[in-house]
């Protein structure tokens, strides 16, 4: 993908992509123009995370990191440096003596992926390397649990690193637990679909990026693996900030949400036409972009596909489907999808 | 050049002489002035090169030394009691990875009951963790332990902790002889890290470990800090060169070799019983005391030479292990199996309680009239701990233990609240 340098180019981007996609989703590379095509149609194009992984087949975290970081790598010139938190993402990618990773990385523990990204920060800070830049990634549980400490710190000090969280909505790593950022309604193996209100409590969880907004650091956006020249854009925009950045990237878990592996892109595409998964741009706590939802879904068509919420379409539960209706349109409303 | 400040200050500067590159803090009692006085010299220039943060949190600091010290840079902290404890699981993990780390404990109690004073819970809390530690009997000691601490941990790969008991160190306004820079540079070259996160050269750092290859990693670390004992004393030694002082090393024995009867302890206490027994020797006792400054490692070898198998020991720790005793003991227990010495365990200074020279000289006295227990809790109003005992056996809803005790003290004066 050529880097973009200004927000009239990302329209002007949009608006090809527009034009070629007649009523369907499937247009490809090959009509664009050369200079649009992504970096991945080369031989040249940068790799962060090397074949030979063990995800999941149909892993979402497994496609959003590579891209996330192949960006982030092309917008560095090849120099950053990854902090991970424990989780699926660092126990695929290094079944030592094999690593998947080929930038600097390092993994410490579960909660403190943020701070160990801002020490190594603060130590290109102290010696003066203004070209090197920090990334931080974690799951949901490890951002909006475990770590949010750390990272509201790394945030509150403006620390110059951008956190990614991969968002599959629970603890798969461990077996498919709830954590704060699980959809109401879910199955996890800690909400089981029993009693009076099956699956996560409705009422609660965190929505991470409008915590980070309201530490109005200079960069956050939610991007999806459907769309991965969005996510590489945002990636690369994010590179142009300096200071605190978070990206929070949606990315189906077959194993935990239970969905077939080959409707991982499917499946994230349709979170965001049902406006569950809003796709925005914040700039320092203010909303600039929101992604438009052009062909608005119900949300059961998105729900029956995934087992984790095959109780919540039964007539019993209805009163449940009406409350995630409207989870939906209260996004779609506070971002402004339509 | 000779300075009269507190032990902290003191501390500060000589971190300061040691050019740290990365220094997180997050302030917690007794360390506090540590870290304050050493954000004073890099806001005021003085400390030059250095990336000085306020953190959120202890765990945070950890972890913020963890980032910054695999990505090359000399790095420092400071914490005590709660704090550690806090961010114990970074701590573990520090020493896992082999990060150079230096970290002051100004010693304090662990709650609950919530206490600030100092005694070595915090320290003995970690002793497990694989982090060199080492203690300090004075705030000489404290700054040149620190210049020695750095070199030691690039030297190894590990981290290195530094014991100075809280308040009565880190308070203590003192003459000390602060280094000059040329003097710490001649000790202390750069930093060359064993394994750096560098985009020219990726590593990844800190996979997973099976069954398959734990063990190995785990006996290298004790492999490592067995490697430690003749570093430290190689270092002690290059240090009395460059600076003209005995300070470090693994153990020190004052007045050890013709005792029978020595006193074993780690830190501050250190000097009222060096007070003690100068004018117990003065009285023809023949008393010692064999101050241990390296605790991790545990120099069993130096411990065992120092001392002669007739000798009978006054342990002295300001921690136990509860439900088992004091931990010092047990450890110098198994450090000297084959010597059959008498072993008294001395438990005392719990939460800032103060150790007086009258009550040391009446173990002693105990001592030579034979009658000291194994195991003595030294001080304890047995009388308040009877009263709480009857009080939980006759009432099912006796409230707060610690409240209690406290009342029946009259520490404060609180009305009966359950």
């Amino acid at each position: 993908m050529t880097k973009l340098e200004s927000k009239d180019n990302v329209q002007l981007q949009h608006q090809h992509i527009k034009f070629y996609q007649t009523g369907t989703f499937t247009v490809g590379n090959r009509l664009l123009d050369d200079e649009l095509r992504t970096v991945q149609a080369t031989q040249e194009r940068s790799n962060s995370i090397d074949s030979g992984h063990r995800a999941c087949q149909g892993c979402g975290q497994a496609l959003g990191a590579r891209y996330a970081l192949d960006a982030a790598m092309r917008a560095t010139n090849n120099k950053i440096i990854a902090a991970n938190a424990t989780g699926c993402l660092e126990v695929f990618t290094t079944p030592y003596p094999e690593t998947a990773w080929s930038i600097p990385w390092i993994h410490s523990l579960f909660g403190n992926a943020a701070a160990v990204a801002s020490g190594i920060a603060a130590s290109l800070k102290a010696k003066g390397d203004n070209d090197t830049r920090v990334i931080a990634q974690g799951g949901d549980g490890g951002t909006t649990d475990i770590g949010l400490g750390c990272l509201s710190g790394m945030f509150d000090r403006n620390d110059d690193v951008l956190y990614i969280c991969y968002d599959n909505g629970g603890y798969m790593n461990t077996g498919v637990q709830r954590s704060s950022a699980t959809p109401a309604g879910a199955r996890t193996a800690t909400t089981m679909p029993l009693g009076e209100n099956p699956g996560s409590s409705f009422n609660t969880g965190k929505f991470m990026p409008s915590i980070a907004m309201a530490h109005e650091i200079p960069y956050v956006a939610t991007a999806s693996v459907h769309d991965l020249h969005d996510l590489e854009r945002k990636v690369e925009k994010a590179m142009t900030f300096r200071g605190a950045r978070y990206i929070q990237i949606n990315v189906p878990c077959p194993l935990g949400w239970g969905s077939q592996p080959a409707l991982t892109i499917k499946l994230a595409r349709m979170g965001a036409e049902c406006g569950l998964v809003p796709l925005f741009e914040a700039e320092y706590g203010d909303l600039t972009e929101s992604t438009k939802i052009r062909y608005q879904i119900p949300v059961e068509d998105y729900l029956q596909l995934q087992r984790r919420f095959s109780h919540i379409l039964k007539p019993a539960n209805s009163h449940q489907l009406e409350a995630i209706r409207k989870l939906a349109e209260k996004n779609i409303k506070r971002f402004n999808l339509l | 050049m000779l300075r009269q400040i507190s032990g902290s200050i003191a501390v500060a500067e000589a971190i300061s002489l040691c050019r740290p590159e990365v220094i997180p803090c997050y302030p917690i009692t007794p360390q506090t002035h540590i870290v304050e006085h050493l954000s004073a010299l890099v806001k005021s220039g003085q400390l030059k090169n250095c990336s000085y943060e306020n953190v959120e949190s202890e765990f945070a600091s950890m972890s913020f030394c963890i980032g910054a010290s695999a990505a090359g840079s000399r790095t420092y902290t400071a914490t005590a009691s709660q704090g550690l404890l806090y961010m114990m699981e970074a701590v573990y993990n520090a020493s896992g990875l082999g990060l150079p780390i230096v970290m002051t404990l100004g010693n304090r109690a662990i709650g609950a009951p919530i206490n600030i004073w100092n005694d070595h819970s915090d320290a003995m809390s970690v002793r497990d963790a694989g982090w060199i530690q080492l203690f300090v009997e004075s705030n000489q000691q404290a700054v040149d332990v620190h210049i020695q601490a750095f070199k030691l941990a690039e030297a190894l790969s590990l981290p290195v902790m530094v014991n100075m008991d809280g308040f009565i160190l880190t308070h203590a306004i003192t003459r000390v002889d602060l280094p000059s820079q040329e003097q710490v540079d001649a000790f202390l070259p750069p930093f060359a890290p064993r394994q750096l996160l560098d985009t020219s050269s990726p590593l990844s750092i800190g996979a997973m470990v099976g069954p398959d290859a734990f063990t190995e990693v785990r006996y290298l670390a004790h492999h490592k800090q067995k490697e430690a004992l003749a570093i430290i004393e190689q270092q002690a030694s290059e240090f009395a060169d460059i600076f003209g002082r005995d300070s470090g090393g693994l153990i020190k024995s004052y007045f050890v070799e013709d005792a029978d009867i020595v006193f074993v302890a780690m830190g501050s206490v250190v000097g009222t019983m060096l007070e003690l027994v100068n004018q117990l020797r003065e009285e023809g006792i023949a008393i010692g005391i064999l101050s241990l400054r390296s605790f991790r490692p545990f120099p069993a070898n130096a411990f065992c030479k120092t001392l002669s198998p007739n000798q009978e020991l006054i342990v002295f720790e300001k921690s136990f292990a509860v439900g088992m005793g004091g931990i010092l003991a047990s450890e110098i227990h198994m450090a000297t199996e084959s010597y059959n010495l008498k072993i008294h365990s001395i438990i005392g200074g719990l939460g800032g309680r103060t150790i007086t020279s009258k009550s040391l000289r009446k173990i002693v006295d105990c001592v030579l009239k034979g009658e000291l227990e194994k195991e003595v809790f030294m001080d304890l109003e047995g009388a308040t701990v009877v009263r709480e005992l009857k009080r939980q056996k006759e009432e099912q809803s006796s409230g707060p233990a610690a409240e209690n005790i406290l009342r029946d003290m009259g520490v404060v004066s609180a009305s009966k609240t359950h």
